[in-house]
């Protein structure tokens, strides 16, 4: 023990050598790094750029927010470049009652020293001394003194050096001195910041509460512990794989033959209205019978498959109820956009829910159906594996794990040509189908009859590939596509930042659902409740206050995000912030970055106060 | 009737946790499983609700093998076995009521409890299990603004609100106090005696196991070590559950 205690406390000279080692490592790494990042201070000194420097740093520190209506002064004072051979002519006394000026000497030669001196101006008053030519007098030439300054008593004194302007006629010396009347008042500039500052806020707000809801459930199937216990027969995998495309066609089908009878009423009001009323009524009475809350015994099969067809039936009168209200919007909608005025905004609502509404049914009933059909023959193939002898599973393993996995990667093989159009239905379509067959094929060979495969692990590789994948594309990046898509707009930006926040919350979401507590969780599943219910009724309530609490951080990412989101079309006031750098206009540059400051540091504020009050 | 034969259980990483375990319960009785931390208990309990699955056995409970038993079949069968645990595994955040009403979980349509919607009766009775528990005052609390003892009692409730046939405790009073250990074993006698319902209960302390325990089973490093009355357990027969230095102490 001691011995070891010793050899603890000398340092060896293995580890002194190591260590020497390592910071001769860490200098070499730094000092290349400088060379990379280009570290060099020479620029910095050199009077041109402090110069600009300071130009830029004083107009940032003067943000275009407030200005004065102004008044002009202006006076004239002739005088001669070049003094003309036969004497200055008799110049008219300058009008002492206002303000005047006074050249010494009245003529030189260009290139020559001269002094303005201005007397009874307003006092600390400022403006351009500007030389008018006598030949072309809208051709004013600067003299570099164009901030000329009053004193207290509306004087000054200031000198300058003649332009390469020489003339026989009489020129002139101008002083236009500016004075502020009146009250402040905003700026244009303020008023086109607060407009784009409103915006930007209300495309954070949109974007994050998208990203939010769809982020949930992706949130559950990107989670370890939930997903892990997921094991399914191989059978099961393969009808569900095959469920689903033959769910999402069939239930697209179906939704658009609804919409085909919901469609002749569409612009008929009261149809609407009561189609809105009855739908759901019904749809409500057939799902409760349909649907029974307990269920004590096992029903027969003929009352089972009565139960279906009430289901189905009721959908599809919730769905006819769902285009109907679509429809019911969007008249509302276009009949409010006018009367309404300045309220107008709400009819525009209206009418765009109801066109999103109408326009993503169909795509939910195919989804819904997909997943419906692909669960319920999931469940056939489970039956099946359980039901015949281990023989038998293995030959229909075989059959069904060939066509599913055919079937995949025959669509996979479609996706690809659309995508890339090569053409040739060799390596589109028959070299996926074979290769789908093959792996399908090889599968069911290998796995056991009656073997689990771990479903839910595939689901949850799958599924962390591709946010992380999605995750790794920044929002500013994905503005670009959606501006080709919808169009230079805030609209363009809410999609992406919408899209980036479900991928990076789901991320976040998943980390804290595999964090829960797993006793609860366990005692859940001990009373019989399925996977859905233990998610609701064990891992919801676990996970509301860390998911309020990332909402909260991605709302205000995302009003950071939307300041910048403009620079690529996406909306938001980032465009003016980029119109104006470029145009070195930084003053009113300076005034956006204040209006960002001035939101991003509420936001913290308002959100530490609500994670306070909720969580 | 409850039969459990030759049931092992091996974790990944090899450990051995029940070692071809083989022992009948007969329907009412209550039974304590004894046995040192780490002896296979929790293990075995787990492995009759198949919250973790055994590797090789049978559990045949009115002759029908949990075992072998479908998802769904599972869903009908875990129903009627409650489950009260150590920790209580209440979720925190969640009201007294509703963590009482989870019991019904089994029984209710899965679409409708995704709208957290409970039949009305399911409410009536989740407040009579309370009252029988005792603290029916706590419905709307949170669960864990509750003591350890009041949270047990809602653990019992969820178990009651299944109707169970038989019901497995984990070392229900492990966390508990000696006086609300003893309030919550004469809940779970309460059951066995009035209701009828089987209850494999497993027990740290001998003096519990001689109170209320019909029968008890023994393991030590997964092996069914002792298998008789309560009255049975002599010195001898205490160090071969216990190991040889252990000390009586209740």
């Amino acid at each position: 023990m001691t011995e070891q205690n010793n050899k603890n406390k000398k340092a060896s000279p293995r580890k002194s050598i190591q260590l020497g080692l390592a910071v001769l490592f860490g200098i070499v790494v730094y000092a290349y790094g400088f060379q990379i990042t280009k570290v060099d201070l020479e620029d910095l000194r050199s009077e041109r750029r402090q110069e600009s420097l300071t130009r830029v740093m004083r107009a940032l520190a003067k943000p275009e927010i407030f200005e004065y209506e102004q008044e002009e002064e202006i006076v004239n004072a002739p005088v001669y470049v070049t003094c003309p051979a036969s004497g200055i002519p008799a110049l008219p006394e300058p009008d002492k009652s206002g303000p005047y000026l006074i050249i010494t000497p009245a003529c030189a030669e260009p290139g020559e020293t001269v002094q303005v001196e201005g007397f009874s101006f307003a006092p600390n008053v400022s403006g351009p001394l500007r030389f008018v030519p006598g030949s072309d007098p809208t051709n004013i030439v600067t003299l570099g003194r164009d901030n000329i300054e009053t004193d207290a008593t509306g004087h000054f004194i200031y000198e300058f050096v003649l332009p390469k302007r020489s003339s026989e006629d009489v020129q002139y010396i101008r002083a236009t001195l500016k004075q502020n009347v009146g009250v402040p008042h905003l700026t244009k500039t303020a008023h086109d910041t607060w407009d784009k500052i409103v915006e930007t806020v209300f495309l954070a707000l949109l974007a994050t509460t998208f990203g939010t809801f769809l982020a949930i459930p992706l949130s559950f199937i990107a989670a370890r512990n939930l997903m892990k216990p997921v094991r399914s027969p191989l059978a099961s995998i393969a009808f569900s794989l095959l469920g689903w495309p033959l769910g999402i066609v069939l239930g697209y089908l179906i939704v658009r033959f609804v919409e085909g009878i919901s469609s002749p009423f569409a612009g008929n009001i009261p149809i609407n209205l009561v189609s809105i009323v009855v739908a759901p009524a019904l749809m409500l009475v057939g799902l409760r019978w349909a649907l029974p809350q307990e269920e004590i015994t096992k029903p027969s099969t003929s009352t089972q498959i009565m139960r279906w067809g009430v289901l189905f039936v009721s959908v599809l009168i919730g769905f006819y109820g769902f285009f109907q209200l679509a429809s019911l919007f969007k008249n509302f909608g276009q009949m409010g956009m006018v009367p309404l005025g300045r309220l107008s905004f709400l009819g525009n609502f209206l009418f765009q829910t109801g066109d999103i509404v109408g326009i993503i049914t169909p795509a939910l009933g195919g989804l819904a159906a997909g997943g419906a059909l692909s669960s319920f023959m999931g469940k056939i193939g489970q039956r099946t594996t359980e039901k015949l002898s281990p023989v038998n599973v293995k030959l229909f393993n075989i059959v069904f794990a060939t066509l599913a996995g055919a079937t995949v990667f025959g669509l996979l093989g479609l996706l690809v040509e659309w995508l890339y159009q090569i053409d040739n239905s060799f390596y589109t379509f028959w070299g996926p189908v074979l290769t789908g067959g093959i792996l399908g094929l090889t599968l069911a060979s290998f796995t056991k009859p009656k073997d689990t495969l771990p479903t839910g692990l595939v689901i949850y590789y799958i599924t962390r590939t591709f946010l992380n994948g999605l995750r790794s594309i920044e929002a500013l990046v994905m503005a670009i596509v959606f501006v080709i898509a919808v169009g230079i707009g805030p609209f363009a930006g809410m999609m992406a930042l919408g899209l980036h926040t479900i991928v990076s919350l789901a991320k976040l979401y998943s980390e804290q659902v595999e964090s829960i507590m797993a006793g609860p969780l366990e005692a859940i599943q001990a009373t019989g409740a399925n996977r859905l219910q233990t998610i609701v009724y064990a891992v919801i309530p676990q996970i509301i206050p860390p998911y309020i609490s990332y909402t909260m951080y991605r709302w205000d990412i995302n009003v950071r995000m939307s300041t910048i989101i403009g620079f690529v079309g996406g909306g938001g006031i980032g465009f003016l912030l980029q119109q104006n750098i470029n145009l070195l206009n930084y003053r009113a540059a300076s005034a956006q970055m204040f209006a960002i400051a001035i939101v991003v540091a509420s936001m913290d504020y308002i959100s530490s106060v609500l994670r306070e009050k909720y969580v | 009737m409850l039969q459990i034969k030759n049931l092992t259980k091996i974790y990944e990483g090899g450990v051995k946790a029940l070692d071809n375990v083989s022992f009948d319960v007969p329907d009412g009785q209550f039974l304590a499983v004894i046995g040192l931390s780490g002896s296979g208990k929790s293990t075995l309990l787990r492995c009759i609700n198949r919250l973790i699955e055994p590797t090789d056995g049978q559990i045949l409970w009115n002759g029908e093998d949990i075992t072998k038993a479908s998802p769904e079949e599972m869903r009908r069968i875990r129903r009627k076995i409650g489950m009260v645990f150590q920790h209580f595994n209440l979720v925190h955040r969640s009201k007294v009521i509703t963590n009482v009403l989870a019991g019904r979980l089994g029984y209710i349509n899965p679409a409708w409890s995704l709208l957290n919607r409970f039949p009305k009766q399911d409410i009536q009775k989740a407040i009579k299990q309370l009252e029988r528990v005792g603290i029916a005052d706590k419905a709307n609390h949170r669960a864990d603004e509750l003591s350890g003892g009041q949270q047990q009692r809602v653990g019992i409730a969820r178990a009651l609100m299944q109707d169970p046939e038989m019901i497995l405790a984990d070392e229900p009073v492990a966390s508990l106090d000696p006086v609300l250990a003893h309030s919550i074993m004469k809940h779970l006698e309460d059951i066995n005696d009035k209701d009828g319902v089987t209850v494999l209960c497993s027990l740290h302390f001998l003096d519990l196991v001689h109170r209320y325990a019909d029968r008890v089973v023994a393991l030590n490093l997964g092996q069914l070590v002792f298998e008789g009355l309560p009255s049975e357990i002599d010195d001898k027969k205490f160090k071969d559950i216990y190991g040889r230095d252990a000390e009586r102490v209740g």
